[in-house]
């Protein structure tokens, strides 16, 4: 692995660095905020009758803050990173580039500020109201300028596998948010969906399915062909099978959003498409853990000494078994038991925190040594220790909403001989409590994880140049 | 939908599922020019691809899922307006209100139809088994069912589910939902006004805004201190007695003595004001609230969610709370 600039390429590392050590700081307070509304739901005092402290506007900013803040800013550092050691040119765009940092990191802000102030469109994945809309669709459209131009004056002949993914991932999301963001403003923070009833619901679902499918799928993609290879120091196993599912995991994933809206006024065929494609979806999503796993064919035992490759196959691993609950969960009779239960919730966070978080800090172990002139991070050990608590936290967290949904859905649909219902809601909020204090558990153990990562970070940053040298492991 | 569009969807739909066959096919096969499991020759930062056939167990369990596809989509509604060879739909499809819902639901539960509605066969199957149980209870005096203890699990069952949300699961009310176990009644606590309150559902009159009317805050400052005094409590003698003349206006409601309309005789919802039981809080600045900004209160109609048998149990249930 080469220390930074060693090429004749004067790349642009300085944005790489800016969007890495934000990542690893929105990881922090992402998930901190995700602890805080875990906790208010055990302790409903947490709110302490604060209006911007209350469960219905910190939620918003902790999804907001996961994927927007912690999630994108590390898709932009890792395919600002990639698009230009792949393509061997450095980015296109001047001052574009540095634009779509500070951008980003404005409208980071403006959600912190506006989300808690009750600021809200109320649609899911995309409550910032219409002039911060204005402002992610000018960087995102400026982040489409800046990678697309580095792909065209690109040095090699072919793109590889990872950039099909960013790409496709950039290029889908705007399409995304400037559909499913239409609105008409009333004022400056108030605006109506240009959409209406069960039309409104299936934008809302279209973009919100695809925010996961894009973003959170695609572009992690994208990040994972890139820094597992390289971490394992072996080749992609598989160059067809790559063609194969991401041409598949595209055109597939666009139609599976009515998954959301089973048995409800949306329309049957709708419905039915939505269930349809997500199921055939579910070998192209497996397509891509195959090839990252297989890659490791023949470099098995570097998982016993490398806690940063650890984290990039146990994400796969996570992945791979959410891409296989997601298909189930989509099957209208399966759907009848799961939705609006717990169970959603830990299908999301085994996403979250198992697929996109894990390839996230492999990645970014990866980079912020290289990034700043040392061989390796501060210490290895504390990675390792991170690893397990995130670990532990991720396997605690899912294992608790799995029981608690299933539960859940089973006690809704529970009859006595005269036809009534055996519970009432109330029975089955109390019956979940034990599973949000397990819940609790396991997020505190990943933001703690979190936590340990800054430090690492921070010693890595101020270590002397070079100071830190590469461990040789068998 | 229009058949334009009922083609689009079709055509996309499938191509999509056609599209995905084909790629698969022309995956399976080594068009890379590499022979298989060497190098494709190209590196980029390092990174080299292998030239790897697809997993054959993955292949085939593609194939399945796309062929799976295309069953689905010929058995159910999936394809713009082709409806399926099995018939089935989850609700009737295309219904814009009630009525055309209920005549779609008849038609289809005819025998003879082939159209598989689930909501309504399930809704059907439920009231073929259940239905006996309540029509019996139908058939039996509210008071009757209030001494039966089977009958009030079940309307507590009911009211656990439909009306716990607002009254609480104890029924003891909330700010602005009424106690239901206590004597104090808006509309009437005999059996047939419960029953009634449940099947029309109520809209209190509506207490207006006094503000303006009372001249400002002074006024209505000197109405809370009279209408305080009526419940017993320690108030501004002299504010109370500003107060009582302008309480004539409130009378026409409240009855002259503040004891609510209930006790005049006439359903309109106007709260007994001397029993010092407070629909909207009963603090000095809850009652001056009212009193300034007015209060109006909606308890829905069930008939149309639970019909008459369930709500005759449920009314059953509530009759017993406030008996002792």
């Amino acid at each position: 692995m080469s220390q930074s600039n060693t090429s004749a390429v004067d790349y642009n590392m300085n944005v790489v660095r800016q969007f890495t050590v934000m990542t690893v700081i929105w990881g922090f307070v992402g998930t901190l905020i995700g602890v805080i509304i875990a906790a208010q739901l055990i302790w409903p005092a947490l709110n302490f009758e604060t209006p911007w402290l209350t469960y219905s506007r910190l939620r918003p900013l902790h999804t907001n803050a996961v994927i927007f803040a912690f999630g994108t800013s590390a898709l932009f550092a890792t395919s600002y990173y990639v698009v230009q050691r792949t393509c061997k040119v450095a980015l296109f765009g001047g001052k574009l580039v540095s634009f779509t940092f500070w951008g980003w990191q404005a409208i980071i802000v403006l959600a912190i500020i506006t989300l808690p102030m009750g600021y809200t469109s109320s649609k899911e994945y995309a409550e910032l109201e219409w002039p911060i809309d204005i402002l992610i669709a000018v960087v995102w459209v400026s982040y489409a300028i800046v990678f697309f131009g580095t792909l065209v004056k690109r040095t090699t002949s072919h793109i590889y596998v990872a950039n099909w993914f960013f790409g496709g991932f950039i290029l889908t999301v705007a399409v995304l948010h400037i559909g499913n963001s239409m609105v008409i403003p009333v004022s400056m923070f108030k605006s109506y969906s240009i959409y209406s009833g069960a039309i409104d619901a299936m934008m809302q679902w279209w973009y919100g399915h695809n925010a996961v499918g894009f973003l959170l799928t695609a572009g992690f993609l994208g990040m994972m062909y890139y820094f597992v290879p390289k971490q394992a120091e072996r080749p992609v196993y598989s160059y067809r099978l790559s063609i194969v599912h991401f041409w598949a995991l595209v055109s597939l994933y666009i139609w599976a959003g009515p998954h959301h809206l089973h048995y409800t006024a949306l329309p049957d065929w709708a419905q039915s498409v939505g269930m349809v494609m997500s199921i055939v979806l579910f070998l192209p999503s497996w397509g891509g853990m195959i090839n990252g796993i297989m890659t490791l064919s023949g470099a098995w035992h570097k998982l016993r000494h490398d806690p940063i490759l650890r984290f990039l196959i146990v994400s796969l691993s996570f992945y791979g078994m959410s891409t296989f609950e997601g298909p189930m969960m989509a099957i209208k009779s399966v759907n009848a038991l799961s939705h609006y239960t717990d169970w959603t919730i830990g299908h999301v966070h085994s996403g979250a925190l198992g697929w996109v978080a894990m390839v996230s800090i492999g990645a970014m172990y990866h980079l912020i040594p290289i990034l700043f002139n040392q061989g390796r991070m501060y210490s290895i050990r504390l990675i390792n220790i991170h690893f397990w608590m995130h670990t532990t936290g991720i396997v605690l967290y899912i294992v608790a909403m799995w029981i608690s949904g299933v539960m859940q859905g089973l006690m809704w649909r529970a009859v006595n001989a005269d036809g009534t219902l055996t519970y009432s809601f109330v029975e089955s909020l109390t019956a979940s409590y034990p599973f949000y204090f397990i819940r609790f558990i396991g997020g505190v153990l990943v933001v703690a994880g979190f936590g340990l990562m800054i430090f690492n970070m921070i010693k890595t940053i101020y270590a002397q140049d070079g100071s830190l040298k590469k461990v040789e492991m068998a | 939908m229009s058949s334009f569009w009922s083609i689009w969807v079709s055509v996309l739909s499938l191509g999509t599922l056609v599209g995905c066959f084909f790629l698969l096919r022309m995956c399976l096969k080594n068009f890379a020019g590499v022979p298989e499991g060497e190098s494709m020759g190209h590196t980029f930062d390092g990174i080299e691809e292998l030239n790897n056939p697809l997993p054959k167990w993955w292949s085939t369990f593609f194939l399945v899922t796309i062929i799976w596809g295309f069953g689905y989509l010929l058995l159910y509604p999936g394809l713009g307006n082709w409806q399926g060879l099995l018939g089935w739909q989850s609700s009737n499809q295309g219904i814009l209100n009630l009525e055309e819902s209920k005549a779609k639901t008849a038609e289809y539960l005819k025998e003879g139809s082939n159209v598989l509605v689930q909501y309504d066969r399930e809704v059907h199957a439920a009231d073929l088994k259940y239905g006996p149980i309540f029509e019996a209870y139908a058939a039996r005096s509210i008071p009757d069912l209030a001494a039966d203890k089977e009958a009030l699990k079940v309307g507590q069952r009911l009211f656990l589910q439909n009306c716990s949300q607002c009254h609480g699961s104890d029924a003891g009310g909330t700010t602005g939902f009424p106690n239901l176990t206590d004597k104090d009644w808006l509309y009437g606590g005999s059996p047939e006004a419960i029953k009634a309150t449940l099947i029309h559902g109520r809209k209190a009159q509506g207490m207006m805004a006094w503000e303006t009317a009372l001249g400002g805050e002074k006024g209505v400052k000197e109405v809370a201190a009279y209408v305080m005094s009526l419940s017993g409590r320690e108030v501004d003698p002299e504010l109370a007695a500003a107060g009582k003349p302008q309480f004539q206006m409130c009378a026409a409601c409240h009855g002259p003595e503040g004891k609510g309309s209930l006790a005049m005789g006439i359903p309109l919802g106007a709260p007994n004001l001397t029993d010092d039981i407070w629909l909207y809080g009963g603090s000095k600045r809850a009652i001056e609230a009212s009193i300034a900004n007015g209060r109006a209160g909606v308890m829905p109609a069930w008939d149309a969610i639970l019909g008459e048998e369930k709500i005759h149990v449920i009314s059953a249930y509530v009759y017993s709370l406030s008996q002792d």
